[in-house]
């Protein structure tokens, strides 16, 4: 039942929309070829691509975003070719756990990655990715938090062994057969053999500075344009956009992107007021055009407390489709309050997407704190809010 | 009273209140909420009225417009073949633009420039769009642009004031040459100080016939009431000594409607 069309082209849409049965939903993706001209032909070959399902609402395919409390929150998971901004706690160390969490979820799924820092070389990045959490431990662990937790999933049968899920994926078959979303344990290492057994590309803004730029120098600074290009070439290499029949894709890339608009990145908006105001926003745009246009998905963390203009903070959550925002306890007077002694920090969604709709899911929990304890990252509604933050 | 299409109800009234006056100008904005529903709202209507549609689509792709508009009754695929509608996709068409150098000019243009003065290009793209049709064949009725939304434009690199320049072209081909209507969306970006947005908005108010604003509950989320809508008619053309009219509506967005209610009397409450 849970289907998507093949990577094609098309008109450029926000992501694959399932095709259910003989009713007919426009495809977003379809294959080049005299079908092509229309977006909505009904016609579509049902292919399960591992690690995706479809929303329960409008049929938009989503990922997990390696948190399923997270997925919960954000209406069952990352959609694909949209951004999932998140705005950085202030030392970026919960920020950096998700980021993890995003990639760590692209290896167990099978994903193709694509990890972009100016800060950690990607190889460092992967290798500090957290395990996943195994059946007799994670049942264990799980019992203790089933009762503070908002997933639904509460009875998954872990014994289903999610090595099995790594093998070559299957042409076609039933997605109920292979997880949405798994949980990690911030205390091991990914097994080295995942993550040689995964296929991810890296950019180190650092060694790449010094090579040439085929595009002419509009207002983006160098590391973005670099950057962009980076992408759009993985991204037309690899068939993520379905642009060639011979490599077209049945799979995800996950995109991350980590400190994005910090100074590393040759960007000044963190630095001064009077920065360069349009080239992280412009970043965005043409980012975005590619996301819609392939199958992938991108996680970005951006230290926005220290950007200076807060118009650029405005422009940039218009830009992104989710934007959640991280804020820590750390160093602050929370810290000691005994009101917070049980969490780490709050957890806000600050955007959410209308994706193919009028409406959307509005969370009516506002209050939402987290808390990294014995190895899982848990976030759960409070009711802190009413006592005077 | 409740007007269930309280836009088309709004927009009627400015036709019938300046007759056979040039076109208007309708400003869309939406303050701590998401004012989309008004531009898909005024899609369907103007393509249901049979109108000649230029859409600068900057957002979201056609994909997306074209699901929400077959919940509202439309079909821009069939729209688009036959004619009806021009839909300038702004995220597919930047990459283009962005990764390939074109051979002629792209309404996008400015996208590759780092200091790209104004918006010429895409003005052409527009009067292209919504010349007028020689053979009589298709006769459709006024032409329409509809821009979703103006404010993006400041962020990729383009000043208030060129936007302005650009919505000042468009009105005097497509409002006055052509007798049609023009429809944008601009953020009200609240308290942000973003100055260059700010200008615009300002700007456009003081342009425009008919202003609709969404605006977010002041006492935040509500399940039940999703919003504030505020209609202002405006006659540019009239000494300021004739007050501006306005009306204020809450309303709930629901998955093929809206639904808009007096203050306080919505039906969950009631």
């Amino acid at each position: 039942m849970a289907a998507v069309a093949t990577c094609g082209t098309g008109a450029g849409s926000t992501g694959s929309v399932v095709a259910a049965g003989s009713k007919n939903h426009v495809t977003s993706f379809q294959r080049r070829g005299p079908r092509a001209s229309g977006s909505d032909s009904s016609y579509s070959r049902l292919v399960s691509i591992a690690g995706t399902r479809p929303s329960v609402r409008n049929g938009q395919l989503l990922v997990s975003t390696g948190l399923p409390a997270l997925d919960q929150l954000l209406g069952g998971g990352l959609a694909v070719g949209t951004v999932l901004l998140i705005e950085e706690d202030k030392y970026n160390i919960y920020s950096s756990l998700l980021f993890k969490y995003f990639l760590a979820e692209g290896i167990i799924n099978g994903h193709t990655l694509l990890v972009a820092s100016a800060k950690e070389d990607p190889a460092d990045i992967l290798q500090e990715l957290p395990a996943p959490l195994l059946d007799d431990n994670f049942k264990k662990d799980f019992d203790e938090e089933a009762c503070n937790h908002k997933t639904a999933e509460s009875n998954i049968k872990m014994k289903i062994a999610w090595r099995y899920q790594l093998l070559p994926k299957m042409e076609a078959g039933p997605v109920s057969s292979s997880r949405f979303g798994h949980y990690y344990d911030a205390s091991k290492k990914m097994p080295q053999e995942l993550i040689e057994a995964s296929k991810w590309h890296g950019f180190f803004f650092p060694e790449k500075s010094s090579s040439t730029l085929n595009i002419e120098p509009c207002s983006l600074t160098h590391g973005y344009i670099k950057l962009l290009q980076f992408i759009q070439n993985i991204i037309y290499e690899e068939g993520f956009d379905g642009s060639n029949p011979q490599k077209k894709q049945k799979n995800i890339l996950r995109i991350g992107i980590q400190n994005l608009g910090s100074p590393l990145w040759g960007d000044d908006i963190c630095c001064t007021e009077n920065g360069n105001s349009h080239s992280l926003t412009k970043f965005l745009y043409v980012l975005r055009g590619l996301l819609r246009t392939s199958l992938s998905a991108c996680m970005i963390t951006m230290p926005t407390h220290l950007i200076q203009n807060k118009a650029i903070i405005s422009r940039v959550t218009n830009l992104s489709d989710t934007v959640v925002g991280l804020e820590s306890f750390i160093g602050s007077e929370r810290e000691t309050n005994p009101l917070y002694k049980d969490y780490h920090g709050l957890i806000h969604i600050r955007q959410i997407p209308r994706l193919n709709n009028l409406i959307y899911d509005v969370s009516d929990v506002k209050d939402l704190a987290f808390k990294l304890k014995r190895k899982l990252f848990t976030i759960e509604k409070t009711d802190l809010g009413y006592s005077g933050i | 009273k409740c007007p269930g299409r309280l836009a088309d109800y709004a927009s009627a009234y400015v036709h019938r209140r300046i007759p056979g006056g040039p076109g208007k100008l309708t400003l869309l904005c939406d303050a701590n909420t998401d004012g989309s529903f008004l531009v898909h709202h005024f899609l369907s209507f103007y393509l249901k009225a049979n109108c000649k549609v230029c859409f600068v689509a900057l957002i979201q792709s056609f994909s997306h417009y074209n699901i929400v508009g077959q919940k509202l009754g439309v079909s821009l695929t069939v729209a688009r073949e036959c004619g009806q509608l021009v839909f300038l996709e702004g995220l597919k068409s930047s990459v283009d633009v962005f990764f390939r150098a074109q051979a002629e000019p792209h309404p996008l243009q400015f996208l590759r420039e780092a200091n790209a003065e104004n918006l010429q290009p895409l003005y052409e793209f527009v009067r292209e769009a919504l010349k007028p049709v020689d053979d009589g064949e298709a006769a459709w009725r006024c032409p329409v642009l509809l821009v979703d939304d103006l404010s993006v434009l400041l962020s990729l690199g383009m000043g208030a004031v060129a936007v302005l320049d650009f919505i000042h072209y468009c009105r005097a081909t497509v409002c006055w040459e052509r007798k049609g209507n023009i429809v944008a969306l601009v953020h009200d970006s609240g308290d942000t100080e973003d100055e260059e947005n700010n200008i615009l908005l300002n700007g456009l108010s003081h342009q425009s016939h008919l202003i609709l604003r969404a605006e977010g509950l002041a006492t935040g989320f509500c399940r039940d009431v999703h919003g504030q809508l505020r209609i202002l008619w405006r006659t540019p053309s009239q000494p300021t000594t004739q007050r501006d009219q306005s009306l204020t509506y809450q309303y709930k967005i629901q998955d093929k409607s809206v639904s808009f209610f007096a203050k306080g009397m919505s039906p969950a409450v009631l």
